[in-house]
């Protein structure tokens, strides 16, 4: 199968980049509150989602920062509580984490402390994952802060997600982390991988609720959800499954905050099996909080699981190395094998309440 | 006793923080010189109700009482327009005060009342109200700093001449946050005052022993911006300073950087009484009272006469104990409070 292309060279279909700049130039034209700031944004930053934004909104509204990634989110903090909708723009995900007193102690306490007085509407853009640059520019943010009451993480995986979801973000009054696999972005010149999914058109960009996960592939054996990049490796294995028989069923949760349970219970109540897969590190990952609530809610009676998830380490430079440690296609293969392999017995969507 | 050499084990020779000397400023107007005595007394008054109250077992957690250092952040919030926007720190009482915000729906959010500012969330170390132009207090020394900025920042996208004022221990200058903010502030010319109450010791550390500076000022000439250090328990000299940097940053010179010498008069927190401190320095400061200062200015000029300034003082005892029997009088919130207003 295609594993690797740069954009340019897979085509005219429209990729995650563009949905994300049609959807933030379409908003900035509604709504003069929305401006964005980020370091290098002039230029488009280093994923180029701010290219063009300049030139058609001036520097006034595209705001060029000092590497201040603290002073950037707190300015961005104290403008919104004055009713501006700030884009903030990090080139890579990683730096966040030098803003993380702001996200965490100002910005998602700011509301609850003061009893409801104020309000802090921020989309937080963040490039996310493993893209061979070492451990520092590695990280899965949306891991990170997925304990963080207050925040949203949306995690879209496609041009019409991306566009849906980012609509639905800068129409709220409240703080998002949207982050966005490196390898997905298809911006020119960077690596895309699996671009036959990963592409493609997305209208006219119409919003898309929180909380609404997407069942990508019906299956009826084994239900497989996954985020991000991993959304599409499972999806490349489904395909590979289904030549040998075995129908899978992929869900991608699309935000993992708020994270919707129930169409992964249903799927799971069918099928009985369920396997999770996700690029962050397995200690604090969404897999684990899933498999939680599906136990709960009493899925999981007779069920068979897995979790694919990272090693709880770094992610290490050498190309090898990064695939050893990264969730791949084979071990989501031997997973689907080995819980095909063992009797279930599912619930029945009869039995959920 | 051990003898050390390593340079971080030596205490530095001269620990005494003398007060500035005494230069009187003028007198704006009988009208202004009782308002701020009338804030600065309130101030007062109130803290001696905390202080007696949390003592008592009626405040839960914990309190930071910003007794003596109420010149500055009178001479400050008088000094600046109603919709003039300020930041507050974790001694944010008197700052709370100082704008406006109500003795009462403060003290019942001090205590953890239903009818507090911030409904009993935000507590001694949160308090405010945006409709007085206090923003939330930010408990974390440093952090608000940059958010000061995008006040300030909102206000000029929006085309207004608003001023923000963001008040900050001298702790803050050693958080990179607010070097990230001071530079971005001044290279983009924000309208924000950066008001820093120095009292000389960060929570309990004696700031020669952290930091080389002889004023805080001069790493805001680092940022090339406009700065002063005043005499902050002189609430006239702070009045005419804030009266003058806020009229130029409202028509465009940028930030300034404001450092106002003044003292605590209680310890740190809580019960602590501040034992750190050499006694002839409290001495020297307590002698230094900004609202005895302020009396014997008044009363040595002619400018309001005793029974006047008496007759504030016991209006501000009583708007005190108004508060204090507000606060006891709220119910504690519901419970179903705490489940509200993360997201709007």
């Amino acid at each position: 199968m295609p594993e690797m292309t740069t954009n340019g060279a897979s085509g005219a279909r429209p990729t995650i980049v563009e949905a994300l700049r049609s959807v933030i130039v379409d908003e900035m034209d509604a709504n003069g509150d929305v401006y964005v700031i980020g370091e290098d944004i002039s230029q488009g930053g280093a994923f180029q989602a701010s290219v063009g934004l300049l030139d058609r909104f001036g520097a006034e509204r595209v705001v060029d920062a000092p590497i201040s990634e603290a002073a950037i989110v707190g300015l961005a903090i104290g403008s919104a509580m004055r009713g501006l909708h700030p884009i903030v723009d990090f080139q890579y995900g990683d730096f966040l984490y030098a803003a993380a007193d702001q996200l965490i102690q100002q910005a998602t306490k700011l509301r609850y402390m003061s009893g409801g007085q104020v309000a802090v509407p921020m989309l937080i853009h963040l490039p996310t994952g493993a893209s061979g640059r070492g451990a520092q520019h590695a990280n899965c943010l949306e891991a990170s802060f997925f304990g963080v009451p207050g925040v949203r993480v949306v995690t879209p995986t496609t041009p019409r997600d991306t566009a849906g979801l980012m609509r639905t973000a800068l129409r709220d009054p409240n703080i998002v982390l949207f982050c966005i696999h490196k390898a997905l972005y298809g911006t020119e010149g960077r690596e895309l991988l699996y671009p036959e999914t990963s592409t493609g058109e997305f209208g006219a960009g119409e919003a898309i609720p929180y909380g609404s996960a997407r069942v990508a592939r019906e299956g009826t054996d084994v239900t497989v959800v996954a985020n991000l990049l991993m959304f599409h490796r499972s999806l490349a294995v489904a395909d590979m499954a289904a030549e040998e028989g075995v129908s899978v069923e992929v869900i991608d949760p699309r935000t993992i905050v708020p994270f919707d349970v129930d169409t992964v219970a249903d799927s799971v109540a069918r099928t009985g099996r369920l396997i999770t897969v996700e690029e962050s590190p397995r200690r604090a990952g969404w897999g684990g909080y899933l498999i939680g609530e599906l136990a709960r809610l009493g899925v999981l009676v007779g069920a068979v699981v897995e979790r694919i998830a990272a090693p709880d380490l770094p992610v290490p430079f050498a190309p090898n190395l990064e695939k050893a440690v990264i969730p791949n296609e084979g071990q989501i293969g031997e997973a689907i094998g080995r819980v095909i392999s063992t009797d279930a017995t599912p619930i029945g969507v009869e039995a959920l309440t | 006793m051990s003898v050390t050499t390593k340079p971080w084990a030596v205490e530095p020779e001269d620990n005494l923080w003398e007060p500035p000397p005494v230069d009187p400023s003028p007198i704006p107007s009988p009208e202004v010189a009782r308002e701020l005595y009338r804030r600065m007394v309130l101030i007062r008054h109130f803290e001696d109700r905390v202080d007696v109250l949390f003592k008592a077992g009626r405040i839960p957690g914990t309190i930071h009482l910003s007794s003596g250092q109420e010149a500055t952040v009178v001479g400050t919030c008088a000094a600046l327009r109603d919709d003039d926007l300020i930041t507050l720190t974790h001694r944010g009482h008197g700052q709370a005060l100082a704008k406006g915000v109500d003795p009462g729906r403060l003290m019942a959010e001090i205590m953890g009342r239903a009818d507090g500012v911030f409904r009993g969330k935000g507590g001694s170390l949160h308090v405010g109200d945006v409709e007085k132009g206090a923003m939330p207090a930010l408990a974390i020394v440093g952090a608000s700093s940059p958010i000061a900025d995008g006040l300030a920042f909102a206000e000029v996208y929006r085309g207004g001449d608003g001023v923000v004022c963001n008040f900050h221990g001298d702790g803050s200058v050693n958080k990179g946050e607010w070097h990230e903010a001071m530079n971005m502030a001044a290279v983009w010319r924000l309208p924000v005052l950066f008001v820093c109450e120095n009292n000389f010791y960060a929570s309990t550390t004696n700031l020669r022993r952290v930091l080389l500076n002889d004023q805080l000022s001069e790493r805001a000439e680092a940022y090339r911006m406009r700065n002063m250090t005043i005499d902050g328990n002189d609430v006239l000299a702070v009045y005419a300073a804030i009266g003058d940097a806020a009229r130029d940053a409202r028509a465009g010179a940028g930030p300034m950087f404001i450092e106002c010498l003044t003292y605590r008069q209680a310890g740190h927190k809580r019960n602590d009484t501040g034992k750190y401190r050499p006694a002839e320095e409290v001495s020297v400061w307590m002698a230094r009272d900004p609202i005895d200062r302020l009396r014997a200015r008044l009363l040595d000029e002619d400018v309001v006469d005793a029974a006047e300034l008496d007759a504030l003082d016991a209006e501000a005892a009583d708007r005190a104990a108004a508060a204090e029997a507000f606060a006891l009088a709220s119910p504690e919130p519901d419970r179903a409070v705490a489940f509200e207003d993360l997201h709007a």
